[in-house]
This record gives C-alpha cells, structure tokens and sequence, in this order.
C-alpha cells in the first residue's frame, strides 16, 4: 500500500512545480520607459509588455525632439544649414558640420587643400572621441560605476576647450565654412590640442582599467542584447555598433574622404554585437583616432603653413578687412551673404563616418539658393528600430543598458 | 562606375524588360528608374543576385516634384554592395493621383522605419507594409507636411516679403 501511495504523493508534487500551464491567462504588465526618463538618456519612449522582469514585446515612439530640418532646409542658403546639423548627433557636432560642407564642397566641386583636409580630420577624430567617451562612460554609469564617468568627463571638457578655442561655440560648434575652415587654427588651440594628446592616454588607459577587466562589469555586459551580423546588416546598422557584431565597414577606409586613405589605422570589430563588443569597439576607436591625430598633426608641419581654405572667393566669405577695402571683395561678400551664389544643378550623396556610423546627406540643387530637396541619412534612426527585436526576452536592467551602448541620441533620431 | 551601369543596365534589363526605364550616370553614383509596381521585385532579384548583391540600404527618400505633371512623386533607393564597395540608386516616379508604392520591408528590416518616415512626410502609401503609420509627427496631424504645396512659414503673415530672402 505504502509504494503506490508514494509514488503517486511524488506524482502530484512533481505536477505542482509546473504551475502555469493550463491554469489560466498569462498575466503581463504594461511599462512605460520614457519618454522623459533618465536612464533613456533622451526623449523616447519604449512601451514595454512585461512578464515579471522579463520583456515580452516592446514598441518604440520617436519622434519627441522631431524638428522638421528637412522642411527647415529647403528654406535656408547653404551656408545656413551647418547650425542645423550640430542639432543631429549633438555628442559630435563638427563631423555632421563637416559632412555637410563636404557634401556642398562636392557639389560645386571645390578641391580643398590637403591642409585644411588634415585639420579637419584633427577636428572630426577629437569629436570621435568626445562622442565615444560619453557613450563609455554612460554604459560605465548604467552598470553602476559612476566614477569613470565622472573622471573621464574631463577629458571631454579638454576636447570642448580646443572647439571654443577653433570656432568659439562648445556643443553646437558650427565649425568650419564651405571651403575650408572660418580661420587657421591659433597658436593657443595648438597648444590646447598637445597638451590634450599628452593627457588623454592616460586617463583613457585608466578608465579601460576600471572596466575592461573588471568582472563584475564584464559579467554585467557580455551577452548583453546582442545582434548578429546577418541582422545588422539587414537593418543598416553602420558605425561602431555594426563593427561590434563582426562587420568592418567604416566610411573612413571603404569611401574615403579628406585624406583618410593616407592615414594608418584599424578598424577594431568585435564577434558578438552584444553591449561589451560595442563597449569594447568604441574603447579601441578612441585610441585609434589619437592614432590619427598625431599622424594628421604630422602631415600638417609638412604642408606650407597659413592655409585654412580654399580659393574659391565666390563661395567662401572674405576677410573683413577686404570687404571693407575691395570692390571683388564686396560683391562676393554680399552675393554669400544673401545667398545669390552660383549653385549648380545636381544630385549628390555624401556620407561620413560619423560617431554613431553613416552620417549621409543626400541632397538634390535645381540651381537655387536653398536646396531643393535634402535627405539627411541619420545612423541613428535606422539602427534603433532594431531595439525592439534585440531586448525581447530579456530583461528590462539589460534593455537599458542595450540602449546606452547603442548610443542612441535623440537629436539624430527625429532630425 | 560605367561598368557598374551597364553591368545592372544588362541585368535588369534581362529579367524586367519593360519594367526598366532608363538609366543615368551622376556626379557619384549610377541611378536606374524602374516601374513603380516591380520596386520589391527590382530590389529583391538585386539583393539575391549573386554578382551584384546589393545587400545594405543605405537610405530612401521621396522627392515632390509638384510641376512634373502624372510624375509628382519620386522615391529614391540607394544600395550598397558592401563586398565589392558599389553603390547604386534605384527611383520610381509615379503620379500624385496614386501614391500606392509596394513595400520592401520583406527584403530589408531597414526599409520600416524608412518607409514610415516617408508616409508621414509625403503620404506615399506603402502596400504591404507592417505597420503604417506616423513616426515622427504626432498621430492627430492630418497632412503630410514635407509636400511643396506646404509653405514653411505661415502664409497668412505680411510682415515678411519673400522677394529678396527666401525661395
């Protein structure tokens, strides 16, 4: 009597540990993350179904900081729309301005001089790393270590000094004409930007000591919403965030632009695309792009010195002293000024390599003094519709920090 | 770059016939207009193709064109042979009377957002698409508002005269 009892009291306890099945609904939770929430990092918002901790679905709203700047550009002179794209990646200003100019300058067909190429790949390389170091950092604060942060944010500060010292603006910098740059680079930015690359490896090398190793923050981050390459590829990932899934497709070496293919440097990739591949890519691009800088600096004390644009007086503003002195001078300055310049009709897509990945600008000139029609290719807004597919089944405290490894800045999401 | 064009021309061409417009060659990049109806099909067949394998959109856009009379609208494709580092520009034109445009999210998962933020800026409806609707405007908006027909300052202003600034 006693075996068959048992094995039947083992039968309904073994039944009682699978629970749930069959025993009504399954009950979700609905989330809201966002749209004003501090771990988003900026103004989206994500509705999560929720199963306890884990997300079962989510739909993301964008759209927040929507600007309409490509309804604002077909109002505006060329020269008009390089403040409106500080206002898309506002982590790293200067390579949108660069990649506008870049596109005009193509457009028109203007040949920059290799100095002016090289200071701008200076510019464009320290935006890099002011970009990459906040989204480290900010990964470094959403597994919990604030200290790196806060340290390394220095760093960022210094970058910001040299913009100011270039082109007096700090966040949207404006930097740089059609044609070249507003001015040469003065003795002080020099200065700032030595003193700079002798400060930033130590540091950078001290952040990475915090967290490269660190096993709680590796256990934290690796196989942290991961994407494959297949997917990436298929939802037009690019930057940093498509190299960390496996994929070497960087702008600077496959189209180079401004000289890059003069200069010697890696494409770090990572094999998982999860958040500490990206983590990890971006770590490695940072020290590339010092890499960079000092071959650029290099190049530059070969070139003949006092260059900063190009000679094209019929798109780049004169110095004011001439305006005031030169009849030639005048005219072109007013013609710029109220943007009566000689557009040629055409068509052209230009694209940089930008902090979070292909920066592209696709614009349509019929000749008039705006542009008829300009597309903006912002990395942002194409990759992060993959979130949706990268959290689902994990949970919610990886989802958040999925997103900040991304880098997803709400500026270039809703142009 | 030639190579490039007569090498997709030839292609499309074999497998289209009719459905293969024309073909031109820009400052970067060659470009093809195809018939609007055959967009997934062009896409697809260049996607799979194995010489050319255009795998990456890179981005689209929608063009107005308010005077091009029965080809008011034009939506831009832009692909990317990452391997081999080619890029192309696929386009269809069609009229402003039939804004219907076969969706490709079925070949790129890219395509959704895309396609969205061109429904909700020019109104072209994309047959087939997942789902619909406004991404960066909000939901209650009852136009489309990246049409030339919208003026980007209010119209009923007469402190501003467009005559020296502006368009």
């Amino acid at each position: 009597m006693s075996t068959k009892n048992k094995i039947e009291k083992v039968k309904t306890s073994n039944h009682s540990l699978s629970l749930g099945e069959g025993q009504g609904e399954a009950e979700y939770s609905t989330l809201n993350l966002g749209p004003t929430h501090p771990a988003t990092h900026g103004i989206f918002q994500n509705v999560l179904k929720m199963d306890g901790e884990i997300i079962m679905d989510s739909e993301s709203t964008v759209g927040y900081i929507h600007r309409a700047f490509e309804k604002l550009a077909e109002r505006r002179p060329y020269y008009q729309i390089t403040p409106i794209t500080d206002r898309l990646n506002y982590c790293s200003s200067p390579i949108n301005n660069m990649g506008w100019h870049m596109t005009v300058e193509k457009l028109l067909g203007v040949e920059i001089p290799k100095r002016v190429q090289y200071m701008r790949v200076i510019i464009m390389e320290l935006a890099r790393i002011s970009d990459h170091v906040i989204c480290n950092s900010v990964i470094g604060v959403d597994t919990g270590a604030m200290t790196g942060f806060l340290y390394i944010f220095q760093m960022r500060e210094r970058i910001y000094d040299i913009y100011e010292e270039l082109c007096g603006a700090r966040l949207t910098t404006n930097i740089g004409r059609i044609g070249g740059l507003e001015r040469d680079f003065t003795p002080k930015a020099w200065d700032l930007l030595d003193k700079f690359l002798i400060d930033f490896p130590p540091a950078l090398k001290e952040f990475e000591n915090l967290l490269m190793r660190n096993r709680i923050f590796m256990d934290r981050t690796i196989n942290c919403g991961p994407i494959s390459a297949e997917r990436a590829l298929n939802y037009s990932f690019s930057g940093p965030n498509l190299r960390a899934a496996g994929v070497d497709y960087d702008v600077r070496v496959m189209n180079p632009y401004c000289s890059y293919e003069e200069f010697d440097f890696i494409i770090p990739v990572g094999t998982q695309g999860d958040t500490y591949d990206r983590f990890m890519v971006r770590q490695q691009e940072m020290w590339e792009s010092v890499k960079i800088i000092h071959q650029a600096i290099a190049k530059i004390k070969k070139e003949p010195e006092g260059i900063f644009h190009a000679d094209v007086p019929e798109f780049f503003l004169p110095p004011k002293e001439e305006v005031y002195n030169n009849m030639e001078a005048l005219i072109y300055h007013f013609k710029i000024v109220m943007g009566e310049t000689e557009i040629p009709k055409g068509e052209v897509y230009h694209a940089v390599e930008g902090g979070n990945g292909e920066v592209g600008y696709y614009l349509i000139s019929d000749g008039g003094r705006t542009p008829y029609r300009l597309h903006m290719r912002r990395p942002c807004f194409i990759y992060y519709q993959a979130y949706a597919e990268m959290i689902k089944g994990g949970f919610l405290s990886d989802a958040i920090l999925t997103m900040s490894s991304m880098n997803v800045i709400a500026g270039e999401l809703d142009a | 770059m030639e190579a490039l064009l007569t090498a997709v021309e030839s292609k499309l061409k074999a497998q289209f016939g009719d459905g293969f417009i024309s073909s031109t060659m820009n400052v970067d990049y060659p470009e093809f207009v195809v018939k609007r109806d055959l967009i997934c099909e062009v896409v697809d067949f260049l996607y799979k193709d194995e010489e050319l394998a255009f795998q990456y959109l890179t981005t689209m856009a929608t063009i107005h064109y308010p005077e091009n009379a029965g080809q008011e609208f034009a939506v831009m494709y832009q692909l990317h042979n990452l391997s081999k580092n080619l890029r192309i520009r696929i386009k269809i034109f069609f009229s402003s009377s039939d804004v219907n445009v076969p969706s490709i999210t079925s070949v790129f998962s890219a395509a959704n957002w895309m396609e969205r933020q061109e429904f909700d800026f020019f109104g072209i409806i994309f047959r087939g698409h997942p789902n619909l609707k406004r991404i960066l405007n909000m939901d209650e908006m009852t136009y489309h508002p990246m049409r030339k027909e919208y003026a980007l300052e209010d119209g009923t202003r007469e402190d501003k005269d467009d005559k020296m600034f502006g368009r």
